[in-house]
């Protein structure tokens, strides 16, 4: 068979960025077909288990760099599956940042109050839990317990899981078996398989070329659905708009990538890389001092050694999101929890000379039920940048699954070391007080700083010199290729970026429209929340009308 | 996973001795030369380091002759450096004492190190075998007693292979919420 390939929309990738945007662009009228390098998982095939090849994992990708390496989705619905589905809003200085360009990093139109409606659509597309202290698990209990010892406040997180059907497995990273986590698998995904966009697994995006009549031509090969080291074969696809949204760590490798055939990338393709200024601290726990000091019991004869139990993150410390505070010196401070696997060897001892292995390291992981992590995320200074792309994907893949090399180089300006060194100290006040805890940081020594917020990497922003794409997510000098994965913020946001990532996705979504119908193709803007509601549609219906002007 | 064959004997001690420096263990006999016993209850190697290693799923084991030469040779050059002759009998990193191997180990994986990342990759996975059982299905691992798993406490799953906790929340508030909440629980 000679024939091509062809559909209206393209779209690379099946986390947030790519099924908020085929959603609404296939029940808008268009034909879209969406492209996931990572395996096509349903519900009853999320295992508990570590065991190498179980969902854990296939569906996320360990990628390891020159100073950070990063954490993302590998599956159908992307990051959406293996998050911790906590979804804050940005606080309302993180739009106001200046960063490492000393002007204003977003773009003038995009505020807290602009982006409030995109935030109602996303929060009444995935349903989002405002998480009350009865929701809050032990670690999250003992994070508040502790914070107000010390004369802080702290927060439930709000979070999208369903707590009627949560478990408190706290297998979240190997994919929901309750269908607690309301992922993307459950909302805007089956709507947009509903109006007939198309999802293809194990398509892995190489790069993206010119057709002679000006539509792109998207290059993809087939990946191996255990091992994925192996390739099964190749494929193009041609479209008139191509979507892009394989994940701040993928979308700048496969632009790079693509210059060859599609000429000069702007600037900042691949550069102003942020981690979210994600840092990890562990404590652990006496639990005496819990019992005794924070009056903690669980009813059963413990007071907390309760590492194992609950959803991810459920409290945060939010003191220091405080927008008359300086730049680098605001960050908030989450409770969450790390499985084993990945989540231990990082963790330093405590005391005189802290190692990440032998027998002090030994004793540590024998109380490892009375550990507490912290998680920091503070203002950093975007200074990733990616080398020249490897052979495919955006790693040198190192086992069958999950563990590769990448080639993003990251390191920290004295900012962003200032910062989590203020960070780490604040935890230290907070848990070392009267003896509670003994707090380390993760060391940055062995995989470099770490995120599982891989931000900025091909960011929106007014200036062509600093941001790779304009206002309206369209990649400059390219037009009809739309970037809106997390690589489109701007910079670090001080909360978990989910929910922002959502309401940029949605926000992007009437400038996608316009350019599709500019290139003949029959497609509407203005396609309800998947479960049918209106009522985010209305609150954005006057910005969505100027976006599509 | 690859058969064991005995030419592997000289491989498979050194690759113990490392992966007894990262997680340390007892001794298996008293003539266990490999596991220096500088630890209570069973460390890495019990914990079936050297199993999941030989499991080409990770990506190392074609490597792994290469990785014990390379232990070796710099084993050999850290004795020479501090002139102390080593047993012969055994590979050389097998015949360091347990403090030089935990130092020589610290020197690989230190920033900076030309080999850094292969010695961090050879780390990662003896971890991974004490702390999370990687070659085996957890819930296995747990019911054979596995001793990282074990020593960690980590809990055994419901009947159904599925893990559940009824009891997850002390169920009160706990610290006053900061002032600036919005309606949907968020900063402002």
């Amino acid at each position: 068979m000679n024939s091509v390939e062809r559909t209206d929309v393209l779209v690379v990738g099946t986390g947030f960025g790519g099924a908020i945007t085929a959603y609404h662009l296939a029940a808008g009228g268009a034909r879209v077909v969406m492209l996931e390098r990572g395996p096509w998982l349903a519900t009853e095939e999320f295992e508990h288990d570590f065991k190498l090849g179980s969902s854990y994992t296939r569906i996320f990708d360990f990628v390891v760099g020159d100073g950070m390496s990063v954490l993302g989705g590998n599956c159908v619905g992307g990051g959406s599956v293996v998050y911790f589905a906590a979804m804050p809003r940005a606080p309302r200085f993180v739009f106001e940042r200046r960063g490492s360009i000393a002007r204003r990093m977003w773009p003038a139109a995009i505020s807290r109050d602009t982006l409030d409606p995109w935030y109602d659509r996303v929060a009444e597309s995935i349903p989002i839990t405002r998480q009350d202290w009865q929701d809050v698990s032990y670690a999250g209990g003992l994070w508040a317990a502790a914070c107000q010892h010390a004369g802080r406040t702290a927060n439930p997180v709000p979070a999208a899981v369903d707590t009627a059907k949560c478990t408190n497995c706290n297998w979240m990273m190997a994919g929901c078996r309750f269908e607690a986590k309301q992922s993307l698998l459950l909302n805007y995904l089956p709507a947009a398989l509903a109006h007939g966009a198309e999802v293809r697994p194990l398509h892995e995006v190489q790069s993206i070329s010119r057709t002679e009549d000006g539509d792109y031509r998207v290059h993809y090969q087939l990946v191996d659905g255990e091992d994925y080291r192996v390739t099964t074969g190749s494929g193009t696809i041609e479209a008139k708009i191509i979507v892009l949204a394989a994940g701040a760590a993928a979308t700048p490798v496969i632009l790079q990538r693509s210059e060859a055939a599609l000429g000069p990338m702007p600037h900042a393709v691949g550069r102003y890389f942020s981690g979210n200024g994600e840092r990890l601290n562990t404590a652990v726990l006496n639990e005496d001092r819990v019992r005794d000091l924070l009056g903690l019991d669980r009813g059963d004869g413990l007071a907390y050694a309760a590492n194992q139990i609950g959803k991810g993150p459920t409290v945060a410390n939010w003191d220091r999101l405080d927008g008359s505070l300086p730049e680098y010196s605001r960050y908030s401070l989450e409770q969450l929890y790390f499985p084993p696997g990945l989540g231990t060897i990082l963790a330093l001892t405590a005391g005189a000379e802290p190692t990440w292995f032998g027998v002090d390291k030994k004793e540590m992981l024998e109380r490892w039920r009375s550990w507490l992590i912290i998680f920091q995320m503070i203002e950093d200074d975007n200074e990733g940048v990616f080398g020249p792309p490897p052979e495919r994907g955006n790693a040198d893949r190192l086992s069958q699954q999950m563990l590769g090399i990448g080639r993003l180089s990251y390191k920290p300006t004295a900012n962003t070391l200032a910062a989590w060194a203020m960070a780490d100290a604040d935890v230290k006040d907070i848990l070392e007080r009267d003896g509670l805890a003994t707090v380390s940081p993760w060391t940055n020594d062995l995989v470099g700083a770490y995120t599982v917020h891989p931000l900025a990497s091909c960011r929106i922003g007014d200036d062509p010199h600093t941001s790779a794409l304009d206002d309206r997510h369209e990649l400059r000098g390219h037009p009809g290729i739309f970037v809106t994965d997390g690589s489109a913020v701007p910079g670090a946001l001080t909360v978990n970026p989910a929910m922002t990532i959502s309401a940029l996705a949605e926000r992007a979504v009437p400038g996608i429209v316009k350019a599709a119908r500019e290139r003949g193709v029959e497609v509407t803007y203005g396609a309800p929340a998947p479960d049918g509601s209106t009522s985010g549609r209305r609150g954005t219906a006057a910005l969505a009308t100027a976006l599509l002007r | 996973m690859r058969p064991y064959t005995p030419d592997d004997h000289q491989t498979r001690t050194t690759l113990e001795a490392f992966a007894d420096t990262i997680i340390p263990g007892e001794k298996r006999s008293p003539d266990d030369r490999a596991v220096a016993g500088a630890a209570t209850g069973g460390g890495a190697v019990a914990a079936g380091a050297i199993e999941l290693l030989e499991w080409d799923a990770t990506g190392i084991t074609d490597g792994l002759d290469d990785f014990a030469r390379g232990l070796n040779e710099h084993a050999a050059a850290h004795a020479a450096e501090r002139g102390a002759a080593l047993d012969e009998t055994v590979p050389p990193f097998v015949a360091l004492p347990f403090a030089d191997r935990t130092a020589l180990v610290r020197r690989l994986t230190a920033p900076g190190h030309p080999e850094k990342a292969l010695w961090v990759s050879l780390a990662l996975f003896c971890n991974m075998a004490y702390d999370s059982a990687a070659h085996m299905h957890t819930a296995d691992a747990i019911a054979a007693g596995h001793p990282g798993l074990t020593a960690m406490g980590v809990t055994a799953p419901d009947a159904d292979g599925l893990w559940r906790f009824p009891a997850y929340s002390y169920g009160r508030p706990l610290a006053d919420l900061h002032p600036d909440t919005t309606s949907t629980g968020s900063p402002a």
